[in-house]
């Protein structure tokens, strides 16, 4: 390794790691995961922990907290202040669990336990290292509470998880983290289940506790917007090695190794835009004439029926997509952006309004009609690792829908699913393979081949991207606009990254709670945009270089004053 | 994927390409989900071995007597009484004589003779016949019953959910054994036939199956390859039956173990209580009923019966256990563990 290691004066590092080597012993041959890791946290700093996934991030970081599973072997040392915990035994781990190394989990809701109160599992760390008892520890609960803010935290204290919102459940999980002073923090994708607003508001909480506590943070993360906006140091690891260390600025402004630069390459960015300058209202959209309107939806009225309770998922929205043109839906979860695209794919009835596939409106029409008109239209999911029954050799997953309509015999079949790996650049002999055979992206290459099996005239892609590593994901999208060009489709493509939809789209709907507030071509809405809310959203995405983060970090912090 | 190591190029610097490339230099056949099962269940020891227990006994039954109008290859028939030689007593042998036994033989009545000289070989293997038949027609009955009403219910939810339900949970508050006796003697006392009786054993043992498939089909109906098959305009039916169901069928084969296992017993039980199978033709049950008075003077009457139905159930129970650790295998607790020290094992990586 030709990484600088932490030399021997441990005792001024919060964490560190010499030549950490990881194996997992599987059914099959050995796994390495880490291979020699060399890395040190400093108390007040942050330093992030990059990678794509399966490149040994995680397994880093639990192998610090000494939860790898038993068929792990691990050598090297990963100390905490002093003391090397490789080999540690469970009792003594345990007592430095908290007090000297806590964790902040990727998904809150899963990471509270959701039958106990908030107060019950706040000062259960406490009482359990003999920090504080009874009245003592919940005073201590309620000041952590406040500390990382939660209005009302006395209150607030006695109620269940599930009465917090998602970011409210993140900094509660922070404020456990926290509970007991620990040296170091290990903060394993803090912000990636949370939309983009509450990720900046996480991200400031996180910046301003480590400051004033005074603790090092491992940041661990796939987002490089994210690392610029809170890293002082940047480690970047691939397939279980270390490829780059160094400062932040150095590291994403000038990055050394071919695989650093490839990937910062591969994050989609968005062109400038300007946030905090009052934009005139754009004109309404001017249409150019003669276009071949492919889905028109006009006082979009869905609705779900949750045990009788009529719930308006999606309010009075308009919008139309021409042949060859890509609008983008983009907001936050809860937005009602996946709503609509299960709508046009058939899957929710429309409650109010029209939704016109090539003139035909769908709420009018009956079952077997509406079958004829599906024959037009193709579905991206999110999931990669779900949208293929894993039963189905590839071959018949893609050629399927030629299947359900009666289209081909047997032979032309198989030419159609061959044509189609070809063009989503897989070998043909992956026709007989299994999904689970397939990595994440190709199981994606695989249900865009799907989508297009039948020549649609819509593609509907709902997040096709999220749940992909960001070269991966790169791959897709640059398909995606490909084969957009080559079949010239229609394309919905619903996404929560502005970044994505502002290198795809034509043009864009905003969704906020149901409604659209602000619609129009992507070069107005993106980047001169009127609605405050867009203008939020568009502030509240991080950028992979420190210096512009920065401002927009500014940015960010005057449009939620002025809120 | 050890093999692929060394043809992957390893100056690759981007996820999606390392991916391309390994997939690019996979040449390991590619396995089926079913075939990676059956790899694991023919690993599975206890399972293997009732495998051939199941399969000997069964052979046995159908071949030694005969079958319908087949006959067999043992010369007693189970219908035809004799004098009884040396008290009923088994001619079976397996002690050698050089260990102070009479030698390895089969001799005229192995399993012995009942009370007016019927052969309780042919009685015995009869009985087998007759719960392998049951356990088997019930097994596919309840399992087909279970797998479509429960996958039914699962998919509609709303209120086809709630009439396929209300009519499992009256199917399970009565006992089953007054349901099975009841219906099980105007089946035997309309036709007499074993097959009438295992078809209504299956009416009424399904309902178990019925929840567990409704429950594995509400979870999966939330994938999106469901989602995607009924957006690309599939019938109700392929999404059920080519989608739905093939992705439940580790829970659907187990069960259908199990149901078989609890076929057998319930038989049993009935014919012991005189509701099942009607002399003269026999079964394990009825033999244990008939000779339970038997049991201090001429054990072997009690015996023979019991320990087949035993063997057969714990079989085929370790092959529903076999099973569902092939379909599961995190479901089976066992996790090689490191061994230190003196009780050191050689690991995997220890050898060249």
């Amino acid at each position: 390794m030709s990484h600088v290691a932490p030399e021997n004066n441990a005792g001024e590092y919060a964490l560190s790691f010499n030549d950490l080597k990881v194996t997992f012993e599987t059914s099959g041959p050995l796994v390495h995961a880490v291979k020699g890791l060399s890395l040190a946290v400093r108390p007040g700093e942050v330093v992030a922990l990059v990678g794509e996934s399966g490149s040994g991030k995680s397994v880093t970081s639990t192998a610090a907290m000494g939860l790898l599973p038993s068929n792990a072997n691990i050598s090297g040392e990963a100390k905490i202040g002093n003391v090397n915990v490789v080999g540690l035994e469970q009792g003594k781990m345990r007592k430095m669990r908290a007090t000297d190394i806590a964790m902040v989990f990727q998904e809150p809701m899963t990471a509270l336990n959701p039958v106990l109160t908030i107060e019950r599992q706040l000062t259960e760390a406490l009482e359990l290292h003999g920090l504080a008892y009874g009245k003592a520890a919940t005073q201590r609960a309620i000041e952590l509470l406040e500390m990382v803010g939660i209005p009302e935290p006395d209150k607030r204290i006695k109620q269940y998880p599930h009465q917090f919102s998602g970011g409210q459940r993140q900094r509660i999980v922070i404020a456990m983290a926290i509970s007991c002073d620990p040296k170091v923090i290990i903060a394993d994708e803090p912000t990636t289940a949370l939309d983009v607003t509450v990720q900046a508001e996480i991200l400031d909480l996180l910046r301003e506790l480590k400051d004033r506590l005074n603790t090092g943070i491992l940041l661990i993360t796939h987002n490089m917007g994210v690392v610029a906006d809170m890293a002082d140091q940047v480690a970047v690891m691939f397939q279980g090695s270390l490829v780059e260390t160094g400062r932040v600025d150095q590291v994403l402004l000038h990055p050394q190794h071919p695989y650093t630069q490839r990937l910062l390459a591969a994050v989609p960015r968005l062109s400038s835009a300007s946030i905090t300058a009052e934009n005139e209202p754009h004109s309404a959209q001017t249409a150019p004439a003669g276009r071949e309107l492919v889905l028109e939806a006009k006082d979009l009225v869905l609705e779900y029926n949750m045990r009788g309770k009529i719930f308006r998922a999606v309010e009075g929205v308009s919008f139309d997509v021409a042949k060859g043109e890509v609008l983008g839906i983009v907001g936050e979860s809860g937005s009602g952006k996946s709503t609509i695209a299960k709508a046009v794919i058939g899957l929710l009835p429309v409650a109010e309004g029209s939704l016109s596939v090539k003139g035909h409106n769908l709420p009018k029409l009956s079952p077997k009609q509406a079958r004829v008109v599906r024959k037009q239209i193709g579905v991206i999911f999110q999931d990669p690792a779900a949208s293929l029954n894993p039963r189905f050799p590839i071959g018949e997953c893609i050629t399927e829908p030629m299947v359900v309509h009666k289209v081909g015999t047997k032979a032309s079949r198989i030419k159609r699913a061959e044509e189609l790996l070809d063009a989503v650049k897989l070998p043909r002999n992956v026709i007989n393979r299994y999904p689970h055979e397939l990595s994440g992206g190709q199981r994606q290459r695989i249900c865009i081949a799907r989508a297009l099996t039948l020549n649609p005239e819509l593609l509907i892609a709902d997040e096709p991207t999220s749940a992909l590593d960001v070269s991966v994901q790169a791959v897709v999208l640059e398909m995606i606009q490909e084969l957009q060009r080559d079949f010239n489709f229609a394309c919905l493509f619903v996404s929560h990254d502005l970044a994505v939809v502002d290198m795809l789209a034509d043009a864009v709907v905003v969704m906020r709670s149901g409604k659209a507030v602000e619609q129009g071509m992507v070069k107005n809405v993106l980047h001169a945009p009127t609605h405050d809310y867009t203008k939020r959203l568009l502030a509240a995405a991080p950028v992979p270089d420190p210096h512009a983060q920065a401002v927009r970090r500014d940015a960010w912090r005057v449009l939620n004053k002025t809120k | 994927m050890s093999n692929l190591n060394g043809k992957i190029p390893q100056d690759l610097t981007s996820i999606a390409e390392v991916e391309d490339a390994k997939l690019a230099a996979a040449t390991e056949q590619s396995k089926s989900q079913s075939k990676i099962v059956l790899e694991r269940f023919l690993k599975h020891k206890p399972a293997m071995i009732s495998s051939v227990i199941l399969v000997v006994i069964t052979v046995i039954a159908f071949t030694s007597v005969g079958f319908g109008p087949i006959p067999g290859w043992w010369k007693l028939s189970y219908l035809d009484a004799g004098s009884v030689v040396n008290g009923g007593k088994p001619t079976l042998s397996l002690i050698p004589t050089w260990l102070g036994g009479s030698g390895i033989t089969i001799g005229d009545h192995p399993f012995g003779q009942d009370s007016v000289g019927k052969d309780y070989f042919a009685l015995v293997m009869n009985g087998a016949q007759k719960s392998i038949i049951i356990g088997v027609v019930v097994g596919a009955v309840a399992t087909f019953l279970g797998a479509v009403i429960g996958a039914v219910a699962g998919y509609f939810r709303g209120w086809v959910d709630e009439v396929l339900m209300r009519i499992t949970d009256l199917f399970i508050v009565i006992p089953l054994l007054v349901l099975a006796a009841v219906l099980g003697q105007i089946a035997g006392r309309s036709s007499g036939s074993i097959f009438a009786l295992a078809l209504v054993l299956g009416l009424v043992t399904w309902t178990g199956l019925a929840r567990l498939v409704r429950g594995e089909i509400l979870s999966l109906r939330e994938r999106e390859y469901v989602s995607a098959a009924q957006a690309m305009g599939s019938r109700t039916s392929r999404v059920i039956f080519k989608h739905l169901l093939p992705n439940t069928i580790g829970v659907i084969v187990v069960n259908a173990t199990f149901a078989i296992a609890g076929a057998i017993l319930l038989e049993s039980s009935l014919s012991f209580l005189g509701f099942g199978v009607q002399p003269p033709e026999s079964s394990l049950g009825l033999l244990i009923s008939q000779y339970q008075n038997a049991f201090l003077t001429r054990p072997w009457l009690f015996w023979w019966p019991g320990m087949i139905i035993v063997v057969i159930a714990l079989s085929v129970n370790f092959l529903g256990d076999g099973l569902r650790d092939a379909f599961d295998p995190r479901q089976s607790g066992k996790r090689r563990r490191p061994r230190a020290g003196l009780f050191a094992l050689p690991t995997r990586k220890e050898k060249p």
